[in-house]
């Protein structure tokens, strides 16, 4: 991990996002896919977002941005601070100068994010000039000083050359080129390796690493894959079903999960020593946000699941309370005091 | 020619076991309750059938012989008598109107009948004889597509002399080359699929094979074509008889009359306004149907046309 | 890039040789004996072989066609029948008004299309993109002739704000010439426009929704920005090529136009040329404007190479 005088977190949080509400127009109406989603992260610090494909992990991180397409989407409840800066109900205007500049955002797709009809370096010079504005040519050299930084070779001339000339590992690392030349605060990054294969997705995750240390920057890394969370998190927050099911700093998290559901994440890890281990897999299929099991949101799915789970007695609106059990770990689950999780090996 | 955005190339359509039990019913009855949604187009197809039902009934509606010359009444104002006014002739516009709108739609026809025999027979050529047959095909495509239709059809009525027939067989050529590579387009995509192989590989016949397979896809995109195809018909008829080079007095289309009309323009707009509202209102229903079964195609079926 | 360009044209010569066949062809489907056709039928055997050897007539169909193409390669496409115009020479006249008449259409037609397209695609399923919608279909269903003539009669004949006919040379007077030109190039430009339309508001639309539009807005560029730089670049290539798929559309149309307006362009050439069967300048006309279909479309797919970085290699 990150080892620094000063602890990464422990001052006040660069993002922090309260009690985050989102709901979708569907045909049968609203339906809430991002329902009370609360975290924080402080300089140079890494924040896992882990969940299933419709857990609302990239709805969260679209809408830090202001990103999400109006209509279908709708936020209707919560808070997200950049620093002393309220993000919801900022302008529009006003929301184009902190994108890009202050958080900056890439996607799980490299062969889609760059424009195809633009030269790299443009791309990237357009950014810097749009948020510093500064001299053509200042952006220009910013752009190459930027490619040749995430360890683009021949940065100067590879600047000018379009985004299918560049391979998948490349355009992602130019995507982070893009994403870091105006020194942004934050950097949310949606599933940046999933494309990627195996090699190509340890190195992108070095480059991320460096980054953030060279540049102090709070990295929100939104991921299905706990394997990656646990290389470059320094804590997480499990989500499901629109619902943050589990928070806790990395080692926690994986050695002593505190939520059923991260411990099925986890137990769906391909594991490292025993090859002949049969992967395990998650029964049954994530709820759509319209049809939402009563009580605890996981228990259809989940190997510990009780009748209780279904009614629970302390009941919440939102089906089961996220509940501190120290002053860095939270979790959703009923039976958290009796249950005795198997973290990873 | 421009290839690349012009060709419906060989859409990569799902090819699925399901497919060979039945591959037009399921799709038709799909498209029917996808039909239904597009009311814009039902709209248009009943305006249509009531058109052809006029075209049809023209005696009957009429409410003078077209061809009565009234030379004490000429350029007169839409009345009780006449309701659509008079024409140059003192001929009754209204009933003019009923009887044109037979050679309008005759002549429509008939180009789209030109199309689809120079389109289909080809199209399916193209897809299932070998490579070369193939590029003779589409280069001579290429070069038909390269004439721009009025300038061709004026030419060849120049030569051949003005007539309606003459004319419209040349668009109908023109034409062609759309429904050519739709057909082309369909066979090539359905010759990769796992059905047709099935049905090769047990020895179908290769006709059979069209009858059964190419043919049922093709239909959907194809009555698509035919509906957007007739609506440039009509607006190629209305332009040459608005030329002098189509239908030959006294016979009169609605772009003839227009022609008449253009004559007479300050002192009887009657004559120019109404033939024109109809072409519009025709033309406007063949595309508004044309795109509204287009949409209801499913998406593979969409591609290819 | 070049290879490509290269390549493009060499594509275009056997066409150009097929198209140019396919019209010499034309003589062959005159009836019966187009030397009598032509000398007309009253005509003495003397002035029926006169005019057959004008014509060419006498020597076997493909020398005909070999004298012919040689020709034209150099310009000359022959002699008019019935005038002692050369048949280059008249199109050479006409095709300046042709050409403006033309251009201006085109004009009009993008300064309409492009701000109706992006507000269309930006308003997807909204009310204005009905509207537009509605408004193309309208606009695509209009015989152009019959849409010149409501405009004769509302803005040059009720309220006389625009000629009803005419056109005034660029060099006499150069307000006379846009005077003049308004009416026709909105009658003519009317239906590309409306395609024009069609294709820009489905192509951006779909642009608009594709990553990197996301990147673009995720970086903070202004809306503005990121639709009409980053989405209109990628959006054009389908639109170009309706544009040059228009250029054979907007020659017949301008024949019609011409008629509607009184203006001397190449359409009024061909009528008349049409009417008298003067076959040489008929055979003229159609190869010039095939050949400039051509042309356009070799223009579009050479721009290909601009709008799109990935056509450039291959």
């Amino acid at each position: 991990m990150t080892a620094m005088s000063v602890a990464p977190g422990t001052e006040a949080p660069v993002l922090e996002v309260t009690d985050l509400r989102v709901q979708f127009a569907t045909d049968r109406g609203w339906a809430t896919v991002v329902d009370g989603v609360s975290f924080s992260v402080g300089r140079a610090e890494t924040v896992g977002v882990v969940g299933e494909s419709g857990s609302g992990k990239t709805v969260t991180s679209l809408a830090v941005l202001g990103l999400l397409p109006s209509p279908p989407a709708r936020v209707v409840g919560g808070s997200i601070r950049l620093g002393d800066t309220e993000l919801l109900g900022l302008r529009r205007r006003e929301l184009e100068e902190i994108r890009g500049d202050e958080v900056a955002m890439i996607f799980q797709e490299p062969m889609t994010s760059l424009n195809p009809a633009f030269p790299v370096g443009d791309q990237i010079a357009e950014v810097f000039r749009r948020h510093r504005r500064c001299s053509r040519s200042r952006a220009r050299a910013r752009a190459v000083e930027m490619l040749g930084k995430v360890g683009i070779p021949d940065a100067a001339r590879r600047a000018r050359a379009y985004p299918h000339e560049f391979s998948g590992g490349m355009r992602q690392r130019a995507m982070i080129a893009l994403a870091m030349c105006c020194d942004p605060r934050v950097l949310l990054a949606d599933e940046p390796t999933t494309a990627l294969d195996g090699t190509i997705q340890a190195q992108i995750l070095d480059l991320m690493r460096s980054m953030r240390d060279e540049f102090d920057t709070a990295i929100v890394f939104v991921t299905h894959d706990l394997g990656v969370v646990a290389d470059i998190c320094d804590r997480a927050v499990v989500m499901y079903a629109g619902q943050v099911v589990e928070k806790a700093p990395i080692d926690d998290l994986y050695y002593h999960p505190r939520h059923p559901y991260t411990e099925a994440l986890l137990g769906a890890l391909p594991q490292l020593d025993g090859g002949t281990e049969v992967l395990a897999t998650i029964p049954g299929t994530a709820p759509t946000p319209g049809a939402l099991p009563a009580g605890c949101r996981f228990h259809p799915r989940c190997a510990h699941a009780r009748p209780e789970c279904a009614h629970p007695t302390e009941s919440a609106a939102d089906g089961v309370a996220l509940r501190w059990l120290s002053d860095s770990v939270a979790s959703r689950c009923v039976r958290v005091d009796e249950l005795r999780l198997r973290g990873a090996r | 020619m421009t290839t690349q955005h012009t060709g419906s190339e060989p859409g990569s359509a799902a090819g699925g076991t399901e497919e060979i039990s039945g591959p037009a019913l399921s799709g038709r009855a799909r498209f029917w309750r996808r039909f239904r949604r597009q009311w814009p187009a039902q709209i248009a197809l009943g305006y249509l059938i009531v058109i052809v039902a006029v075209a049809v009934c023209a005696p009957l509606l009429a409410t003078y012989s077209p061809f009565d010359q009234n030379l004490n009444g000429v350029l007169a104002r839409p009345s009780g008598e006449h309701w659509l006014g008079t024409d140059d002739l003192g001929r009754d516009v209204y009933s003019r109107l009923l009887y044109a709108a037979r050679i309008s739609l005759l002549a429509a026809a008939q180009a789209v009948a030109v199309s689809l025999v120079l389109g289909v027979l080809p199209g399916l050529l193209a897809g299932y004889a070998g490579k070369k047959t193939d590029a003779v095909i589409m280069r001579i495509t290429d070069a038909v597509m390269s004439f721009p239709p009025l300038i061709l059809a004026i030419a060849v009525v120049g030569v051949l002399g003005p007539s309606l027939t003459n004319a419209m067989f040349v668009i109908g050529i023109i034409f062609a080359p759309r429904f050519l590579r739709l057909v082309r387009g369909s066979v090539l995509s359905l010759r990769a699929e796992t059905f047709i192989e099935a049905s090769r590989s047990i020895g179908t016949p290769r006709w059979r094979i069209i009858q059964r397979h190419v043919l049922p896809n093709v239909l959907s995109p194809l009555v698509v074509q035919i509906s957007l195809a007739s609506a440039l018909a009509m607006l190629a008829e209305a332009s040459l008889s608005f030329l002098g080079l189509g239908v030959q007095p006294p016979e009169a289309s609605w772009g003839a009359m227009i022609e008449r009309g253009f004559r007479y323009t300050a002192a009887a707009p009657w004559m120019t306004v109404f033939p024109g509202l109809l072409i519009a209102l025709t033309v406007l229903a063949f595309n508004v149907l044309g795109d509204g079964l287009r949409d209801s195609l499913g998406r593979e079926v969409r591609k290819a046309s | 890039m070049i290879t490509y360009a290269l390549r493009r044209i060499a594509m275009i010569i056997p066409l150009i040789i097929m198209v140019s066949f396919g019209v010499y062809a034309l003589v062959l489907m005159i009836p019966g004996d187009p030397a009598i056709t032509i000398a007309g039928e009253n005509a003495t055997e003397e002035q029926i072989q006169a005019t057959r050897e004008r014509l060419g007539l006498t020597d076997s169909f493909f020398v005909q066609y070999w004298n012919w193409i040689s020709g034209a390669v150099r310009g000359d496409l022959g002699q008019s029948l019935f005038s002692s115009q050369t048949v280059t020479g008249a199109i050479l006249d006409r095709f300046p008004v042709t050409l403006a008449l033309t251009a201006a259409a085109v004009t009009v037609a993008l300064l309409i299309a492009v701000p109706a397209g992006i507000i269309a695609a930006l308003h997807r399923g909204r009310w204005p993109d009905r509207a537009v919608t509605l408004l193309t279909s309208i606009g695509i269903s209009m015989p152009s002739f019959w849409l010149g003539i409501l405009l004769v009669m509302v803005l040059a004949l009720a309220t006389p704000i625009f000629p009803a006919v005419g056109y005034t040379p660029l060099s006499e007077s150069v307000l006379g010439w846009a005077h003049n030109l308004v009416l026709p190039a909105f009658t003519l430009g009317l239906a590309v426009c409306a395609e024009i339309t069609r294709q820009l508001r489905g192509s951006l639309s779909d642009v608009l929704h594709q990553d990197y539009i996301r990147t673009a807005r995720a970086a903070g560029l202004r809306g503005r920005i990121v639709v009409v730089k980053h989405g209109m670049k990628n959006a054009a290539v389908p639109v170009v090529t309706v544009l040059g798929f228009q250029v054979g559309f907007l020659l017949g149309g301008s024949v019609v136009v011409e008629r509607v307006f009184g203006i001397p362009g190449l359409g009024d050439l061909a009528i008349r040329a049409v009417l008298e069967r003067d076959i040489p300048m008929i055979q003229g006309i159609v190869v010039v404007s095939a050949a400039i279909v051509m042309l356009v479309n070799l223009v579009v797919d050479l721009s290909y190479g601009y709008l799109n970085p990935k056509v450039r290699q291959s």
